[in-house]
């Protein structure tokens, strides 16, 4: 038996202070999972909730397949940016430059393909360009010193109006994706399930490892933590912070190509309209604003829960008016219930 | 004799004209537990920062194992195996005992992933090594949820597995309470049966005393008294001592009063 701080006889081993082998409670893996799953598994009980009201509204349009149909091929636009602002979050930072990310990345693809280049060359282009955006973005906040909820914001614009210059607003269309292999791989249907989803699923699991199973994610925690504490330990805090906007870059520029597959067309404003709901699904996530912890299977939970609130308001026979509204009261019910849910340790 | 691990001899520091260190001498032998005491302002920080490479010296050597080292750096600190737990703690607390003892030093396989296991078999072990068990916790217990004295253990734990034979403590036991400064020196002497050593810096002349085998008192940058625990009979010697350094010739209220009590004993 080892000696406990909290026994008055700590250490000191005789007769009759053999007791039965003592358990933690977190050795039990079902206590132990639900600990430390605890913010993933409330927003995934606040979006089995919100489904189960819309679906007791009205119960038949929710057996048509359709409507899910249209949510999996738009939801992993959103996955692509959501899973790495997590990793942004919990650093510390934000970035709110994304949607800029994703037009840019998927302008250069839309480049390539027009230029008649194979579209698998147009998204290597699109990645490289994003994660080339990402150090740029990432560089200006870290090495500049700058607050990066406004650095961000002003990067957003920026990118956003170099777009609109040089394309004076006009669209590109791409007809001959339709018949790449590009567009079957990444775009199609499998058994009728819109194949995104399971390209989506995989990032989603990956980035999930990375976060907690990789140097990356703990670095990344830790430097949310205490950026200090990090330093002392010898880890580069500027380069892990600079890491995680270049993978915002990447996720962007995939997301951004994603999107473009969809409609077969790029248009300027590409990526615009994602902002504020991908920021919403990282904290809806269980995400919290303050760094050092964040959870990415909560925050995909979170970009489903998003995703299906427009959705569900129409299906459910409300006019589209009462959209906003129940945006707005499924993210302040989620934060409470997160604030709730876990403790902030100082 | 112990091994001698680091000596300084007629260490001192100079910022401009002001002098923070004029001509210290100090020595830890392996398994020795050396408190430091000082008034704010003696030099105890400076000495740290010198300690553990941060700050050069403006003269003086630095002996490690009895070898004059040149360019000390911390780089050379921590190579001699000096590990500084700093006042702050320095320690993430909403990450797990093990993340924090692997901080930097992360335990990685293939592609850099996390050997999980692996990582928390030797913190186990690590923690043991220092008395650090408890059932109320696992390596995998949040540190945000651990007591003061208990979060000391963790940051004594990571500095152990950095191969440390020389732990600066900078006042582990301020603002601790009597049970949390227990816990603490628990770890301090389990740190010591191991065979390292430990420098342990506090205002506090009751806790160094409680814990130290040798005395430096340091006083406006000078070594004022180094005694052995044997010359020490008490804690209360320790405070006369650091009185008439205080105030040579002593503050004539003060000693009246001290005067005072002892005639009515």
């Amino acid at each position: 038996m080892e000696p406990d701080l909290h026994e008055p006889s700590a250490g000191i081993s005789g007769p009759g202070n053999s007791r039965k082998e003592w358990k933690h409670p977190s050795d039990n893996w079902m206590r132990g999972f639900i600990l430390a799953n605890r913010a993933a598994l409330g927003t995934l009980a606040v979006f089995i909730v919100m489904m189960a009201v819309f679906m007791t509204a009205n119960p038949t349009v929710f057996t048509t397949w359709y409507l899910y149909s249209s949510v999996l091929t738009t939801l992993p636009v959103a996955l692509f940016v959501v899973v790495p602002l997590v990793f942004v979050v919990t650093c510390g930072e934000i970035d709110l430059s994304f949607p800029a990310t994703m037009g840019f990345a998927s302008w250069v693809f839309a480049l390539v393909v027009q230029a008649g280049y194979d579209p698998f060359l147009g998204i290597a282009a699109a990645i490289a360009t994003g994660t080339l955006l990402g150090f740029l973005v990432g560089s200006l906040v870290v090495y500049g010193g700058l607050s990066s909820l406004i650095a961000t914001l002003g990067m957003n614009f920026l990118l956003r109006g170099l777009i609109q210059i040089i394309n004076e607003g006009k669209s590109t269309a791409l007809t001959s994706l339709a018949d790449s292999w590009a567009y079957k791989i990444f775009s199609s249907q499998l058994y009728g399930i819109p194949v995104q989803i399971f390209w989506a699923i995989g990032f989603v699991v990956l980035s999930a490892l990375l976060y907690n199973r990789h140097r990356f994610g703990a670095q990344v925690k830790v430097v949310g933590d205490n950026p200090d504490s990090a330093q002392q330990m010898g880890i580069d805090v500027k380069r892990v912070r600079v890491k995680v906007f270049v993978f915002v870059g990447i996720g962007a520029a995939i997301a951004g190509t994603f999107s473009v597959m969809i409609n077969f067309t790029w248009w300027p404003t590409a990526g615009d309209g994602y902002l504020l709901p991908v920021l919403a699904s990282v904290f809806v996530g269980g995400t919290p604003t303050w760094g050092g912890v964040g959870t990415v299977v909560g925050g995909a939970i979170g970009a489903v829960t998003v995703s299906f609130i427009q959705t569900g308001v129409v299906a459910a026979g409300l006019s589209g008016f009462y959209v906003q509204f129940f945006n707005g009261l499924i993210i302040i019910l989620s934060l409470l219930g997160h604030k709730w849910n876990q403790a902030r340790y100082r | 004799m112990a091994e001698r691990l680091i000596e300084l001899r007629d260490i001192s520091k100079s910022y401009g004209q002001v002098y923070a260190l004029g001509g210290v001498n100090l020595s830890v032998d392996r398994g020795e537990v050396v408190g430091l005491i000082g008034d704010n302002g003696a030099g105890k920080s400076t000495l740290i920062k010198i300690l553990s490479g941060v700050v050069k010296p403006t003269s003086g050597e630095i002996l490690i194992r009895s070898q004059p080292v040149t360019g000390w750096s911390a780089a050379r600190s921590r190579d001699a195996g000096i590990e500084t737990v700093f006042q702050d703690r320095a320690l993430a607390v909403q990450q797990t005992i093990v993340r924090n003892i692997f901080m930097g030093r992360e335990l990685t396989g293939f592609l850099g992933w996390l050997k999980v296991n692996k990582e928390i078999e030797e913190a186990r072990r690590l923690m043991r090594e220092i008395g650090f068990t408890s059932k109320v916790f696992t390596p995998q217990s949040i540190v945000g949820q651990l007591s003061g004295g208990e979060r000391q253990g963790v940051a004594i734990a990571r500095a152990i597995y950095k191969q440390a034979d020389l732990i600066i403590l900078d006042e582990p036991t301020t603002a601790l309470s009597l049970t949390e400064t227990a816990k603490v020196f628990h770890f301090v002497r389990q740190v010591r049966a191991s065979g390292r050593s430990i420098l342990f810096i506090g205002h506090n002349i009751h806790h160094v005393f409680d814990i130290a085998d040798r005395f430096v008192v340091l006083d406006r940058g000078k070594v004022a008294l180094t005694a052995d625990r044997s010359q020490v009979k008490s804690a209360e010697d320790l405070i006369n001592f650091m009185e008439d350094v205080a105030h040579p010739g002593g503050l004539p209220g003060l000693h009246d009063a001290g005067d005072a009590e002892h005639r009515a004993r």
